[in-house]
């Protein structure tokens, strides 16, 4: 029988989170809510066993109390009662701890579950209903207990009606006509078009058979746009106009992936790339011991209609790429940057099938919490940027950086060795989550639930624990994570050599029910695959068991080059590997048609003290504590320079720095470039700014290039629409031509197509994105320095020039003007960073900022209220073109820019050292605590005390504190 | 004689590599065991220190470190009773403090949990730095062992969702009666204050108690996360402060 536990907390009662919001929905009513926790166990009696159980375990005896009732409800629930639980199959990460828990006990539960229990006063049920589904819980994932479907139920087991008996499923399609091979491929969620349906219709007409449903999912995960980045690798046709529409280039592209990123670090040749672009994350040298393993990754699609289950995933997901790099590395930081649509939109206005942004906001940055800080892993760097369009498609990058011995590197896979699987148990989760991301969003999307997962961090923290410690003991000689596509492309990637045999009957499963092909091709998380020798299973045993963390032994490797699936001893699939990894290749046409840029002039005002203000108060300026102090930044112990600092004030530091290896005072700088604005000018100007961004932010904290490495990250919209794959062709150019400018390789990177998504027949594209994440090594944490003002007195130095280039920059949109010149990247850039790097190294600067959103005002803004010390600034001083107004030299984004602190004893080191290129002493560091900023007339311009335009900066966020 | 420590773990713990090198490097020898492995051979009368370090052991799936607590009271009662009585010192350490309240090693190494640690006020998950204020009476049974000559404020980072000290009175009394108030949130100044300084709402701001003989130690500020020069977030303005690490290195100088 089943069994209802409620436990019911003396000393918090009310959730004020869900009143605050209930104004927000349009319901003006004053109400209290109070939730308190269920679980439901089912077992044989006497209560009086659970009463103890109760006591034991469920309760903190000091602050809770509980009562046991018979069935989900004893009766039926009061008024204003309501209770939520899990959808049946979807992973609950309390439910497994109490199994566990219950198991210590011995006691024999059957099954288990768990549920929270709100109780409204003051609303109606039909209100109560409307705020629980936009505010308490998510359809795709939860449901709402109803009293009449669950009164007579005695059994939590739902699967238990639905044991899987084998039969073998064959798909016609030898036969079949174009159209029919298309909806072949649409009803069976494949994703494929007709050449490629085509091509499999071939190859069954050859083997003289007709393929199994598993043979056609196996190819259609292998050739997804997620798994084989077709548009990337595939042939493009590309065409370049200028605005009138003539003709100015026109270039066939075969591997655009190749030719401009991959190329970059070909080119540059640099002896610190140990392993790039093949495996589960770049890999570079870092010290004596050990590598440096960095991977970025996207997760937008399931973040966008289950925000806390992508994000948590996400970020499970790409921790699982380190572990799966080589054989296995060790996880030390995480980063992560969201896109997201302003957040203050009244309810009514978010169109259907879309979630609001406020809570795509707070269920985002809690999945990454609960998941990264639950690993034990450091969330060290972020960045978030707000722009309309990324209401329905949010963009969600996680990404995690590992140490690898340098004797893991490389995997090995040899004829003979085991299969194994380990980790979480497979089920029915994220099915066709491979081929779901090439799919653009429309308000049917909500009914392909299979696509969202929740993740379970405990469970992927006792892998790594195992894998790790296997790992030390070489038990194992290749490893590779299950991500997009499941076992299928984690077992066949690492087999592609060789040829394997799995029997999908020994998958442990989470319930009863799979079909062979689900087992297949289930994307349940927390899973891992390694390939070891048989004689070495008992003492993976001994490790995993130790760790409580199951596997199995499904298959072998062979060397016939097949894939050959087998349930129960019957073959469900026999396929050449040749043929599967021979992915075919897409056509497509880009074009780009050049903008005019015409610089646009804005009327002079007196003052901008203002505008600096609400340059400060822009939701992508302001800082993002809220966030930061949410993520465990300082877990294992590394933490040298972190994202944002509080004593007082509050400081925000451009890079984070971590010293992974406490045996070595090497440590690694991580700086970010992300500005999707500049893409509605020129997405090549778009990449090139985030690359130059990505390293001001290493040099301004210490790194040098000369040991700094990219990551690409592109979010794109549909390439099946020219125009945005003419952006994409633009801005990988500019990814060629910027990291061999800089020297600075390109290790890893990853594509998310398909950005879109249709609000009342409009399609919306997200602009344009490129993440770059780039990685520093420096030889002592000791070199790293400050983002903000230190002393009074010191020398207050801009290096770099300053132009007219206002195009898509803060200030023009907050102004609402569209067009201008974008800012464009000059050849000594590069010496810039060198001059500076040196100067900084040396000892000859005591702070440094690199100028970004909002110029350099915002950037002497920052640095002064990071130290509550005042700036007093001559604009006239500052390098120049010619006849530039206040506005401009005050909030261009002309890259490549630094404010430099320079005491004055080292006034002529700092000089000598940076003359070549352009630099100006523009001002010095104020004893009062005031930002002074005077125009070429020495008028002042900006005037305001530090607290003012603190007080506009930490305002904007004040909600999410 | 070496000095032996454990630092246990389970899954979940997430603290306890750090924690390792926090004692190995002050000289003492380490076993980082999970508790699977000490449930087959190990007896903890073989320390003299063990180290319950922070993380979420089994997600605080059911209540910050409620399955852990309940594991060492199923398997490990007898002989945790075995080591306070020959002299060993412990420490919790965030999770590991909830661990110590919820067997009732804390606080008075009765096995009985009279003290909780529950939800911030905030009712979120908080990593940042706070001020501490240390008592400095040579006779208080926090001072005579785990923070021997810290200065009266100090400060280290927090990192947690459920670090909200909660006992009746009557208990609060006992405690304070006893002097096992360890540790106090304080403002920059030295005052015991409201949030911010405080960061959880604890009552009367208490983030560390021990037993009465200070032997046993909980705390929910992480003292490895104050160990190295670089940890203070403005060590590059010269705060090169390590108080974590005197608390580490009193543990060790107990035995010598």
């Amino acid at each position: 029988m089943i069994w209802r536990i409620d436990v019911f907390s003396q000393i918090k009662p009310n959730d004020h989170s869900v009143c605050s919001h209930i104004q927000d929905l349009g319901i003006q009513k004053a109400c209290e809510v109070t939730v308190r926790k269920v679980y439901c166990i089912e077992s044989d009696p006497p209560r009086n066993r659970i009463e103890d159980i109760s006591r034991k375990l469920l309760i903190d005896p000091v602050i809770e109390r509980f009562t046991v009732s018979e069935g989900f409800y004893e009766k039926p629930p009061g008024p204003g009662e309501i209770m939520i639980t899990y959808n049946p199959g979807v992973c609950d990460p309390v439910s497994l701890s109490l199994a566990k828990a219950l198991g210590d006990l011995e006691f024999d539960a059957k099954n288990v579950c768990t549920g929270r229990a709100y109780t409204f006063e003051g609303l109606t049920d039909e209100e109560i209903r409307y705020v629980a589904e936009k505010l308490l819980y998510n359809p795709l994932i939860e449901h709402i207990v109803e009293y009449e479907k669950v009164k007579d139920l005695v059994t939590l087991d739902v699967f238990s009606g639905t044991a899987y008996s084998f039969r073998l499923n064959t798909v016609p399609i030898t036969q079949a006509t174009d159209d029919e091979l298309m909806e072949i491929s649409r009803k069976g969620c494949l994703s494929l078009n007709t050449a490629e349906m085509k091509l499999i219709q071939r190859y069954f007409k050859d083997q003289r058979r007709e393929p199994t449903d598993c043979e056609l999912e196996t190819v259609a995960q292998t050739w997804s746009e997620h798994c084989a980045h077709k548009t990337f690798r595939g042939l493009i046709t590309y065409e370049e106009r200028d605005d009138q529409g003539k003709l100015i280039e026109s270039q066939e592209i075969h591997n655009l992936l190749k030719s401009t990123v991959m190329k970059a670090t070909e080119d540059i040749g640099s002896q610190d790339c140990i392993s790039v672009f093949s495996d589960n994350s770049g890999v570079v040298r870092f010290n004596e011991d050990s590598h440096l393993c960095f991977k970025v990754e996207t997760h937008n699609h399931p973040s966008s209609l289950e925000p806390y289950g992508g994000a948590s995933t996400g970020i499970g997901g790409v921790i699982r790429d380190i572990l799966g790099t080589g054989c296995a590395a060790r996880p030390f930081a995480s980063i992560d940057v969201f896109c997201f649509s302003p957040w203050r939109m009244s309810y009514q206005d978010v169109p259907k099938g879309l979630l609001h942004p406020r809570r795509v906001i707070k269920g985002v940055v809690r999945g990454v919490r609960d998941y990264g800080n639950r690993m034990g892993i450091p969330t060290v760097a972020g960045a978030v940027v707000f722009d309309e369009r990324f209401l329905g498609n949010p963009l969600v990058y996680c990404g995690t950086l590992g140490l690898i011995p340098h004797d893991k590197v490389e995997k090995q896979v040899s004829c003979g060795d085991v299969v194994i699987v380990c980790g979480a148990r497979t089920g029915r989760d994220g099915i066709h989550g491979a081929t779901f991301s090439s799919i653009e969003l429309d308000e049917t999307t909500i009914t392909l639930t299979q696509a969202v997962q929740i993740g379970n961090p405990i469970e992927e923290k006792k892998l790594t624990e195992a894998i790790l410690r296997a790992q030390r003991a070489d038990l194992f000689s290749a490893i590779t994570d299950c991500g997009a596509g499941g076992l299928s492309s984690a077992v066949t990637e690492l087999a592609a050599d060789h040829g394997v045999r799995v029997d999908l009957e020994k998958v442990p499963l989470k319930y009863a029910g799979l079909t062979y092909t689900e087992i297949w091709i289930s994307e349940s998380q927390e899973r891992m695959v390694f390939f070891t020798q048989k004689d070495k299973i008992e003492d993976i045993r001994r490790i995993f068991q130790e760790e409580e963390v199951e596997f199995s032994v499904i298959g072998e490797v062979t060397q016939d080059k097949q894939l050959a699936l087998f349930y129960e001893g019957n073959q469900v699939c026999r396929l050449d590997l040749d043929f599967l990894f021979k992915i075919p290749r897409l056509e497509k046409k880009a074009v780009w048609v050049r903008p005019q840029e015409i610089r646009i002039a804005l009327d002079e005002k007196d003052n901008y003290t203002h505008d600096l203000k609400s340059l400060l108060a822009s939701p992508n300026i302001a800082p993002k504590d809220w966030i930061v102090t949410e993520y465990d930044h300082e877990v294992q112990g590394g933490s040298v320079v972190k994202p944002f600092k509080e004593t007082g004030n509050i400081a925000v530091s451009d890079a984070s720095v971590v010293r992974p290896d406490l045996h070595s005072e090497k440590a690694v700088v991580i700086g970010l470039g992300i500005n999707p604005f500049y893409s509605d000018i020129d997405p090549y100007w778009m990449a090139a700014l985030a690359i130059d961004e990505a390293i001001r932010n290493i040099i301004a904290s210490g790194g040098t290039l000369t040991h700094t490495f990219l990551l690409d990250n592109f979010s794109w919209g549909a390439p099946t629409d020219e125009k945005v794959l003419g952006g994409l062709v633009r801005a990988s150019r500019a990814c060629y031509d910027f990291a061999t400018q800089f020297g600075t390789p390109f290790i890893s990177g990853k594509d998310s197509l398909y950005n879109e998504y249709i609000v009342e027949d409009t399609r919306i594209s997200i602009p344009g994105t490129l993440l770059i994440s780039a990685v520093s090594v420096i030889e002592s944490w000791k070199k790293t320095i400050k983002n903000h003002f230190t002393k009074k007195d010191d020398l207050i130095y801009l290096v770099g020039q300053t132009k007219p280039e206002m195009g898509s920059s803060e200030y023009f949109r907050q102004h609402n003007v569209a067009g201008g010149i974008v800012p464009k990247i000059e050849p000594y850039a590069c010496e810039i960073f060198k001059k500076l790097s040196e100067a900084i190294t040396k000892g000859y600067v005591s702070s440094c900022h690199d100028c970004s959103e909002g110029g350099c005002a915002v950037a002497l803004g920052e640095m002064c209220i990071g130290a509550n010390i005042g700036a007093n600034i001559f604009l006239a001083e500052m390098p120049q073109t010619e006849n530039m107004r206040s506005y401009e030299l005050l909030f261009s984004e002309s890259p490549s820019r630094f404010i430099v602190e320079v005491r004055k004893e080292n006034k002529e080191n700092f000089e000598k050292i940076i003359q070549g290129v352009p630099y100006g002493l523009i001002g010095c560091v104020s004893g009062d605590e005031k930002l002074l900023i005077h125009d070429k007339n020495n008028d002042v311009v900006v005037g305001a005390s530090l607290s003012e335009l603190k007080q506009a900066w930490i305002h904007t966020f004040s909600e999410f504190r | 004689m070496s000095i032996k420590t454990l630092v246990l773990r389970t899954a979940g713990i997430n603290c306890d590599a750090e924690s390792e090198y926090a004692f190995r490097s002050l000289g003492s020898q380490v076993d980082r065991l999970h508790i699977n492995r000490l449930k087959q051979r190990v007896s903890l009368t073989d320390y003299q220190i063990i180290c319950v370090p922070g993380g979420f052991s089994y997600g605080d799936d059911l209540g910050a470190g409620k399955i852990f607590s309940l594991e060492l009271l199923l398997w490990f009662k007898d002989q945790l009773q075995q080591f306070l009585k020959k002299d060993g010192l412990i420490i919790g350490i965030c999770n590991g403090f909830q661990v110590l309240v919820k067997t009732g090693i804390l606080p008075d190494t009765d096995f009985v949990q009279k003290v909780t640690l529950t939800d911030n006020d905030s009712g979120r998950f908080e990593d940042r730095w706070i001020h501490l204020k240390v008592p400095q009476d040579p006779s208080h049974p926090a001072r005579r062992i785990w923070l021997k000559s810290l200065p009266e404020i100090i400060q280290l980072p927090v990192a947690h969702g459920e670090g909200k000290f909660f006992a009746n009175d009557k208990v609060l009394d006992t405690i304070n009666g006893s002097e096992q108030v360890a540790l106090r949130y304080v403002d920059a100044s030295g005052k015991v204050s409201g949030y911010p300084a405080n960061p959880n709402g604890s009552l009367e701001s208490i983030a560390g108690i021990t037993d009465t003989q200070g032997k046993v130690f909980g705390l929910m500020p992480h003292p490895e996360r104050c160990f190295q020069e670089h940890h203070h977030p403005f060590w590059q303005q010269k705060e090169k402060v390590t108080f974590g690490r005197k608390i580490f290195q009193n543990a060790i100088d107990y035995f010598k």
